[in-house]
């Protein structure tokens, strides 16, 4: 019997069995940024250990960096005191940094595959969540704690537990105005957010093969939300086209050989699963969230659950997300008043992401009252929009045109909801709390829905407000 | 790098109420700006041990009786959240040296064996037993035995139960994974020569 890719990249990555049965696992890849790295450079040196592989370990700033000024030092002096303390750790052990003024910064999970530094058929660790992102290249690309990061810096390997792998299955064609974001909340919505624990996704099927890198790492990068500590797709033309030409892809004759290479890391045909999920793409209609968590889950022209109708084991949590919601149980969530749109993060915060909602924002304007941004996810992709006229285009409609960053998907910076302010939002979490304010409120949803509710005012069907909206997974 | 075997722990032990005790009530995440854990536990339990003025409240780790405790009881499902390894920092480097509680979240269970902090489990009866000794008495002495799953507590022992592999690797001086990783320094040169893109 063949083997998956996940199977492949483990066994070619183990290094040892460990006395807790655990697998060493190197590391091909390590990502780091400003949050949950320093500490770890302070556990090094408290060990007096060195980083091991320096060269392939890669830094960035995200989490904290404000997206309106870039004049240092900020004014959040924690914020710039951890930014400069990474500057000097990677300074110190000769880690390449993309910084502020690089012009490749960005969210960690934008810059690995901008610069080709995320690679099918290899194992990448980074101290954040949703490095699962990088499956989309087919890596097995894993989030972990700063325990981990020091592990890693210090030895290039970390101790793990095998995953069981479930194939995700998504085939026929998308309908018109459902995109890459609302598959993976369909996804999570019938898998549960607990669905994935102790597996790997791994996502195929028709919809999947004609998606653009961008479009799979979207979806990848919700894999967590899932609950599966990592998701992935497998490599094939649309991942090398991708690659090749990128500043840290394999070059000339190199090129060839790994290509080849990638190729074989593909599952097998006749591969074994520890579980497969089939999900008709008919079936998935533009998406919102309802609740406090990315299971909570509705269609857009579906009405919020009730307490009673839902299930015995769900109730309490129903009863919670209502209430921190504000939201009529019942009740239709298209016509939801909102008060914010942000646009943006590692989910959603691409090109093709701003190009899509810009064919409709154009001539539009933001709904009195509601206050939205619009943030690159890195300053390779802002550079882009602002090229093409993108950023007009979202400053003309009322949005405002910030500096890349994580912004508002966790507001870690000044970039926060204020009191019980109701976001519809391109990010991964609905989390109480989670956009700055504990009584803010989010819903999660789609670039284009985002815009279209930040017309409206209000949570709206994009496909009634715009008309005929394009038609998801569009191949690259 | 040998670490030290832990087998047993004792010392005074404090009650923090409540289920599903969230890491972000651990340690809020605005404290999660810094470069170092080391002062990470004067913000253990932040928002709640002071109010918005910055007073202390009424919260029980406030109480100076409490000053002292090393070891936490909790009820059901705490640490669950965020995967933010600021909590169990938060709580080791307030002084605690064990939790004792019904439940715990699966990552802040494992990311507090990694810290040599041992989250034991016991039922809801001998939590609201073990609770109302060092209610009532916040001298009370409460000794664990790691390696054979009991907790002493005023003469009476329960039969609690912690996770095979947390377990060995408390006892065996293996939990803090980097100590074995270092050992293997030959293997992982193998690995990545085999590697053809490192
Ligand atoms: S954009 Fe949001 S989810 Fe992505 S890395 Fe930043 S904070 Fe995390």
């Amino acid at each position: 019997m063949g083997k998956n890719l996940f199977e492949k990249v483990w066994d070619e990555h183990s290094v040892a069995t460990l006395s807790n049965g655990q697998t060493q696992v190197f590391i091909g890849t390590h990502l780091i940024h400003e949050v949950t790295s320093p500490q770890a450079f302070g556990m090094l040196r408290d060990l007096n250990l060195k980083v091991r592989h320096p060269e392939r370990t890669f830094a960035t700033v995200d989490h904290i960096v404000p997206t309106h000024s870039r004049v240092e030092p900020f004014e959040d002096k924690l914020a710039d005191a951890m930014i400069k303390e990474l500057r000097n750790s990677t300074q110190e052990f000769g880690i390449k940094m993309f910084d502020l003024y690089s012009g490749e910064q960005g969210i960690v999970h934008m810059v690995g595959p901008e610069q080709g530094i995320t690679q099918p058929a290899t194992t990448i660790a980074c101290g954040d969540s949703h490095t699962a992102t990088h499956g989309a290249f087919g890596a097995i690309a894993f989030g972990i704690g700063t325990s981990q990061v020091r592990d890693v810096l210090a030895t290039q390997t970390m101790a793990l537990s095998k995953l069981k792998v479930r194939r995700i299955n998504v085939d026929g064609e998308l309908q018109p105005g459902v995109y890459a974001k609302d598959v993976i909340l369909h996804i999570i919505r019938v898998l549960g957010v607990n669905g994935g624990l102790g597996y790997a996704y791994e996502y195929g099927g028709s919809v999947f093969d004609r998606m653009n890198m961008e479009e799979r790492m979207t979806v990848c990068n919700m894999s967590i939300e899932g609950g599966a500590r990592c998701g992935y797709v497998n490599p094939d033309e649309t991942t090398y086209k991708y690659l090749k030409g990128r500043p840290y892809s394999p070059k000339a004759t190199d090129w060839d050989a790994a290509v080849a290479r990638w190729k074989a890391s593909a599952s097998d045909k006749d591969c074994h699963y520890d579980d497969v999920v089939n999900i008709k793409a008919e079936d998935i209609e533009p998406t919102v969230t309802w609740g406090i968590n990315p299971g909570q889950a509705i269609f857009v022209s579906e009405s919020v659950p009730t307490v009673e109708s839902s299930s015995e084991k769900e109730k309490e949590n129903v009863a919670l997300a209502l209430k921190h919601m504000k939201l009529e149980p019942g009740s239709a969530i298209k016509g939801t008043k909102i008060d914010v749109a942000f646009f943006g993060s590692c989910t959603n915060g691409r090109l093709s992401d701003f190009e899509e909602a810009a064919r409709y924002l154009k001539g539009k304007k933001v709904a009195a009252g509601v206050k939205a941004i619009a943030v690159p996810g890195s300053q390779l992709v802002g550079k882009a929009c602002e090229e093409k006229g993108i950023d007009k285009i979202f400053e003309a409609a009322g949005f405002e045109w910030r500096a890349a960053g994580c912004s508002m998907c966790l507001a870690m910076n000044p970039d926060k909801l204020v009191g019980d302010q109701l976001c519809a939002s391109t990010s991964n979490r609905n989390f109480i709390g989670r956009q700055g304010s504990p009584t803010g409120r989010t819903i999660l949803m789609s670039p284009v829905m985002v815009v279209a509710a930040a017309i409206t005012g209000q949570v709206s069907d994009a496909r009634e407000v715009f008309g005929n909206v394009g038609h998801g997974a569009i191949a690259a | 790098m040998a670490l030290e075997k832990i087998t047993k722990i004792s010392g005074k032990g404090v009650y923090v109420a409540g289920q599903d005790v969230d890491t972000d009530r651990i340690i809020p995440a605005r404290y999660m700006k810094v470069v170092t854990f080391d002062g990470l536990g004067e913000f253990l339990f932040k928002d709640v041990r002071f109010d918005q003025n910055g007073n202390k409240t009424d919260h029980i780790l406030n109480d100076p009786r409490y000053a002292d405790a090393s070891i936490m009881i909790v009820d059901s499902n705490f640490g669950c959240g965020s995967s933010r390894e600021h909590a169990p920092q938060a709580i080791r480097r307030a002084g605690f040296n064990a939790i004792i509680g019904e439940s715990f979240a699966e990552i802040f269970f494992g990311n507090s064996t990694t810290l040599g902090m041992p989250c034991i489990e016991a039922s809801k009866e001998q939590i609201k037993e073990i609770a109302a000794a060092v209610s009532a008495n916040p001298d009370t002495q409460i000794d664990i035995d790691v390696a054979n799953d009991t907790v002493t507590v005023n003469g009476k022992t329960h039969k609690v139960s912690l996770k095979k592999t947390a377990k060995d690797a408390l006892v065996n001086g293996m939990w803090d994974p980097i100590a074995e990783l270092l050992e293997h320094d030959a293997d992982i040169s193998k690995t990545a020569k085999a590697l053809p893109y490192i």
